[in-house]
Protein backbone atom coordinates (compact mmCIF):
# COMPACT_ATOMS: atom_id res chain seq x y z
CA UNK A 1 0.00 0.00 0.00
CA UNK A 2 2.18 2.79 -1.54
CA UNK A 3 1.58 5.93 -3.41
CA UNK A 4 4.37 7.20 -5.96
CA UNK A 5 4.34 10.93 -6.97
CA UNK A 6 6.06 11.59 -9.67
CA UNK A 7 6.34 15.32 -11.28
CA UNK A 8 7.24 16.77 -14.30
CA UNK A 9 7.34 20.15 -15.70
CA UNK A 10 8.09 22.81 -18.31
CA UNK A 11 7.18 25.75 -17.13
CA UNK A 12 3.47 26.43 -17.71
CA UNK A 13 2.93 22.85 -17.54
CA UNK A 14 3.14 20.21 -15.06
CA UNK A 15 2.36 16.65 -15.38
CA UNK A 16 1.47 14.95 -11.80
CA UNK A 17 2.08 11.11 -12.27
CA UNK A 18 0.25 8.83 -9.40
CA UNK A 19 0.89 5.50 -9.36
CA UNK A 20 -0.51 3.27 -6.37
CA UNK A 21 -3.32 4.41 -3.55
CA UNK A 22 -4.58 7.41 -2.77
CA UNK A 23 -5.94 7.17 1.06
CA UNK A 24 -6.09 8.64 4.55
CA UNK A 25 -2.08 7.66 4.55
CA UNK A 26 -0.83 8.35 1.22
CA UNK A 27 -2.63 11.41 1.23
CA UNK A 28 0.23 13.92 2.89
CA UNK A 29 2.49 12.46 0.17
CA UNK A 30 0.34 13.60 -2.37
CA UNK A 31 -0.76 16.91 -0.71
CA UNK A 32 3.07 18.03 0.09
CA UNK A 33 3.57 17.41 -3.50
CA UNK A 34 0.66 19.14 -4.99
CA UNK A 35 0.36 22.14 -3.03
CA UNK A 36 3.73 23.97 -4.16
CA UNK A 37 2.74 22.87 -7.96
CA UNK A 38 -0.86 24.50 -7.55
CA UNK A 39 0.47 27.88 -6.01
CA UNK A 40 2.46 28.79 -9.16
CA UNK A 41 0.66 31.00 -11.19
CA UNK A 42 -0.45 30.54 -14.59
CA UNK A 43 -0.22 26.67 -14.81
CA UNK A 44 -1.63 23.81 -16.38
CA UNK A 45 -2.12 20.85 -14.28
CA UNK A 46 -2.50 17.78 -15.06
CA UNK A 47 -2.72 14.97 -12.62
CA UNK A 48 -2.63 11.48 -14.42
CA UNK A 49 -4.60 8.73 -12.57
CA UNK A 50 -3.82 5.49 -14.64
CA UNK A 51 -1.76 3.92 -12.38
CA UNK A 52 -4.26 4.56 -9.49
CA UNK A 53 -6.24 1.84 -8.56
CA UNK A 54 -7.60 3.23 -5.17
CA UNK A 55 -9.01 6.55 -3.99
CA UNK A 56 -11.25 7.39 -1.73
CA UNK A 57 -12.18 10.91 0.16
CA UNK A 58 -9.17 12.33 1.21
CA UNK A 59 -8.13 11.99 -2.36
CA UNK A 60 -10.80 13.51 -3.74
CA UNK A 61 -10.48 16.21 -0.94
CA UNK A 62 -6.72 16.74 -2.03
CA UNK A 63 -8.23 17.32 -5.51
CA UNK A 64 -10.51 19.81 -4.14
CA UNK A 65 -7.92 21.70 -2.24
CA UNK A 66 -5.55 21.44 -5.49
CA UNK A 67 -8.15 23.22 -7.58
CA UNK A 68 -9.36 25.91 -5.30
CA UNK A 69 -5.50 26.95 -4.44
CA UNK A 70 -4.57 26.70 -8.88
CA UNK A 71 -7.84 28.74 -9.23
CA UNK A 72 -6.32 31.44 -6.93
CA UNK A 73 -3.18 31.51 -9.09
CA UNK A 74 -4.81 31.46 -12.03
CA UNK A 75 -3.90 27.88 -12.99
CA UNK A 76 -5.99 25.08 -14.12
CA UNK A 77 -5.85 21.69 -13.01
CA UNK A 78 -7.12 18.45 -15.11
CA UNK A 79 -7.18 15.05 -14.20
CA UNK A 80 -6.55 12.32 -17.21
CA UNK A 81 -6.20 8.57 -17.05
CA UNK A 82 -8.84 7.64 -14.19
CA UNK A 83 -10.26 3.90 -14.45
CA UNK A 84 -13.68 3.85 -14.74
CA UNK A 85 -13.79 3.36 -10.97
CA UNK A 86 -12.38 6.28 -10.43
CA UNK A 87 -14.70 7.92 -12.64
CA UNK A 88 -17.81 6.00 -11.32
CA UNK A 89 -17.05 7.64 -7.88
CA UNK A 90 -15.99 11.27 -9.38
CA UNK A 91 -19.56 11.23 -11.06
CA UNK A 92 -20.86 10.49 -7.89
CA UNK A 93 -19.50 13.23 -5.30
CA UNK A 94 -20.61 15.49 -8.55
CA UNK A 95 -16.48 16.06 -8.37
CA UNK A 96 -16.98 15.80 -12.38
CA UNK A 97 -19.00 18.87 -12.59
CA UNK A 98 -15.96 21.02 -11.09
CA UNK A 99 -12.95 19.37 -12.27
CA UNK A 100 -12.14 17.88 -15.75
CA UNK A 101 -12.20 14.72 -16.04
CA UNK A 102 -10.95 13.81 -19.35
CA UNK A 103 -10.47 10.00 -19.27
CA UNK A 104 -9.01 8.71 -22.74
CA UNK A 105 -6.13 11.48 -23.03
CA UNK A 106 -2.91 10.64 -22.33
CA UNK A 107 -0.26 13.97 -22.09
CA UNK A 108 3.44 14.36 -22.45
CA UNK A 109 5.27 17.09 -21.33
CA UNK B 1 -35.61 -16.94 8.71
CA UNK B 2 -33.03 -18.85 10.98
CA UNK B 3 -29.04 -18.19 9.77
CA UNK B 4 -25.90 -18.67 10.98
CA UNK B 5 -23.41 -16.18 10.85
CA UNK B 6 -19.07 -15.64 11.37
CA UNK B 7 -18.29 -12.78 12.71
CA UNK B 8 -14.66 -11.45 12.70
CA UNK B 9 -13.21 -8.74 14.67
CA UNK B 10 -10.06 -6.48 13.96
CA UNK B 11 -8.76 -4.57 16.71
CA UNK B 12 -6.25 -1.64 15.52
CA UNK B 13 -4.04 1.50 16.35
CA UNK B 14 -6.50 3.98 14.95
CA UNK B 15 -3.50 5.09 12.72
CA UNK B 16 -3.94 6.47 9.00
CA UNK B 17 -1.44 3.33 7.88
CA UNK B 18 -3.51 0.65 9.17
CA UNK B 19 -6.43 1.81 7.21
CA UNK B 20 -5.31 0.18 4.45
CA UNK B 21 -5.07 -3.13 6.39
CA UNK B 22 -8.22 -3.14 7.52
CA UNK B 23 -9.41 -2.26 3.89
CA UNK B 24 -7.49 -5.22 2.64
CA UNK B 25 -8.57 -7.73 5.69
CA UNK B 26 -12.64 -6.51 4.54
CA UNK B 27 -12.06 -7.11 0.85
CA UNK B 28 -10.48 -10.52 1.69
CA UNK B 29 -13.86 -11.16 3.64
CA UNK B 30 -16.82 -9.60 1.22
CA UNK B 31 -14.86 -11.80 -1.79
CA UNK B 32 -15.14 -15.20 0.50
CA UNK B 33 -18.33 -14.36 -0.01
CA UNK B 34 -18.91 -14.15 -3.33
CA UNK B 35 -19.58 -10.49 -4.07
CA UNK B 36 -18.75 -8.96 -7.62
CA UNK B 37 -15.96 -6.84 -8.42
CA UNK B 38 -17.75 -3.62 -8.02
CA UNK B 39 -19.67 -4.09 -4.86
CA UNK B 40 -16.10 -5.28 -3.08
CA UNK B 41 -14.57 -1.88 -4.23
CA UNK B 42 -17.47 -0.32 -2.96
CA UNK B 43 -17.47 -1.94 0.37
CA UNK B 44 -13.49 -1.50 0.13
CA UNK B 45 -14.49 2.55 -0.25
CA UNK B 46 -17.26 2.08 2.57
CA UNK B 47 -15.41 0.49 5.10
CA UNK B 48 -11.91 2.73 4.39
CA UNK B 49 -14.38 6.16 5.02
CA UNK B 50 -15.51 5.17 8.32
CA UNK B 51 -12.32 4.14 9.71
CA UNK B 52 -10.56 7.34 8.16
CA UNK B 53 -13.13 9.16 10.13
CA UNK B 54 -12.05 7.29 13.36
CA UNK B 55 -8.54 7.94 12.55
CA UNK B 56 -9.23 11.75 11.69
CA UNK B 57 -11.81 12.48 14.09
CA UNK B 58 -12.24 10.48 17.15
CA UNK B 59 -9.16 10.75 19.12
CA UNK B 60 -7.37 14.01 20.16
CA UNK B 61 -3.75 14.38 20.81
CA UNK B 62 -3.63 13.66 24.32
CA UNK B 63 -5.21 9.76 24.13
CA UNK B 64 -3.64 9.23 20.79
CA UNK B 65 -1.54 6.41 22.21
CA UNK B 66 -4.35 4.22 23.37
CA UNK B 67 -6.56 5.39 20.31
CA UNK B 68 -7.90 2.34 18.62
CA UNK B 69 -10.43 1.74 15.69
CA UNK B 70 -12.86 -1.70 16.33
CA UNK B 71 -13.75 -3.32 13.25
CA UNK B 72 -16.66 -6.04 13.43
CA UNK B 73 -17.55 -8.32 10.13
CA UNK B 74 -21.28 -10.11 10.01
CA UNK B 75 -21.18 -12.54 7.71
CA UNK B 76 -24.51 -13.62 6.84
CA UNK B 77 -25.10 -15.95 4.19
CA UNK B 78 -26.45 -13.15 1.97
CA UNK B 79 -25.02 -9.76 3.21
CA UNK B 80 -21.80 -8.35 5.09
CA UNK B 81 -22.88 -5.98 7.84
CA UNK B 82 -19.14 -4.29 8.37
CA UNK B 83 -19.49 -2.01 11.90
CA UNK B 84 -16.16 0.70 12.91
CA UNK B 85 -16.44 1.88 16.23
CA UNK B 86 -14.34 3.95 18.20
CA UNK B 87 -13.78 4.91 21.89
CA UNK B 88 -13.43 8.67 21.56
CA UNK B 89 -16.31 9.77 23.64
CA UNK B 90 -19.10 12.11 23.23
CA UNK B 91 -18.76 13.48 19.42
CA UNK B 92 -21.24 15.96 17.65
CA UNK B 93 -22.49 13.13 15.26
CA UNK B 94 -25.05 15.49 13.82
CA UNK B 95 -22.93 17.95 12.75
CA UNK B 96 -21.17 15.19 10.64
CA UNK B 97 -24.33 14.19 9.12
CA UNK B 98 -25.61 17.47 8.35
CA UNK B 99 -22.16 18.36 6.65
CA UNK B 100 -22.31 15.64 4.49
CA UNK B 101 -22.98 15.87 0.64
CA UNK B 102 -21.72 15.87 -2.72
CA UNK B 103 -20.10 18.53 -4.70
CA UNK B 104 -21.97 21.30 -4.97
CA UNK B 105 -20.88 22.87 -8.49
CA UNK B 106 -23.04 25.40 -8.28
CA UNK B 107 -20.48 27.11 -5.92
CA UNK B 108 -18.19 29.29 -7.11
CA UNK B 109 -14.56 27.30 -6.59
CA UNK B 110 -13.31 29.02 -3.45
CA UNK B 111 -16.22 28.32 -1.69
CA UNK B 112 -16.34 24.16 -2.57
CA UNK B 113 -15.73 22.11 0.91
CA UNK B 114 -13.01 19.77 1.02
CA UNK B 115 -14.92 17.56 3.73
CA UNK B 116 -18.29 15.97 4.01
CA UNK B 117 -17.50 13.26 1.30
CA UNK B 118 -16.53 10.46 3.32
CA UNK B 119 -19.98 9.68 5.25
CA UNK B 120 -21.84 10.61 2.20
CA UNK B 121 -19.75 8.08 0.12
CA UNK B 122 -20.94 5.09 2.80
CA UNK B 123 -24.56 5.74 2.53
CA UNK B 124 -24.14 5.99 -1.11
CA UNK B 125 -22.21 2.40 -2.05
CA UNK B 126 -23.93 0.41 0.91
CA UNK B 127 -27.46 -0.76 1.18
CA UNK B 128 -28.17 -0.01 4.51
CA UNK B 129 -26.26 2.17 7.25
CA UNK B 130 -26.57 3.35 10.58
CA UNK B 131 -24.53 5.49 12.99
CA UNK B 132 -24.48 5.73 16.74
CA UNK B 133 -22.85 7.93 19.38
CA UNK B 134 -22.06 6.30 22.43
CA UNK B 135 -19.37 7.18 24.17
CA UNK B 136 -17.40 6.99 20.64
CA UNK B 137 -19.19 6.64 17.51
CA UNK B 138 -20.44 3.59 16.01
CA UNK B 139 -21.16 3.03 12.31
CA UNK B 140 -22.86 -0.53 10.88
CA UNK B 141 -23.27 -0.98 7.62
CA UNK B 142 -24.61 -3.39 5.56
CA UNK B 143 -24.22 -4.88 2.03
CA UNK B 144 -26.49 -7.45 0.31
CA UNK B 145 -25.07 -10.52 -1.81
CA UNK B 146 -28.13 -10.74 -3.62
CA UNK B 147 -30.53 -7.63 -4.87
CA UNK B 148 -33.27 -10.45 -6.13
CA UNK B 149 -34.17 -7.24 -8.70
CA UNK B 150 -34.80 -4.49 -5.37
CA UNK B 151 -32.97 -1.86 -6.70
CA UNK B 152 -32.43 0.12 -3.18
CA UNK B 153 -30.74 2.75 -5.05
CA UNK B 154 -33.10 5.77 -5.75
CA UNK B 155 -30.57 8.71 -6.54
CA UNK B 156 -30.00 7.56 -10.31
CA UNK B 157 -26.56 6.18 -9.86
CA UNK B 158 -26.34 3.29 -11.89
CA UNK B 159 -25.52 0.17 -9.99
CA UNK B 160 -24.34 -3.22 -11.49
CA UNK B 161 -25.83 -6.24 -10.38
CA UNK B 162 -23.86 -8.83 -9.33
CA UNK B 163 -22.55 -11.16 -11.94
CA UNK B 164 -22.92 -14.57 -10.77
Amino acid sequence: MNLQVDVQGNGKKSVVKLSGEVDVYTASVLKEKLNPIAQEAEQLIIIDLSDVHYIDSTGLGIFIGALKTADKSNSSLKIIGANSRVKRLFEITGLNEVIDINEDQREEV
Amino acid sequence: MTQTSDFIELKMPAKPEYVGVVRLTVSGIANRLGYSYDDIEDIKIAVAEACTNVVNHAYNDTDKEEALMFIGCNVFSDRLEVMVADRGGDIDVNSFINGKGPVDATKPIEELKEGGLGLFLIETLMDKVEINSNSGVMIVMTKFLQRDGVEQDDNGISKETPKQ
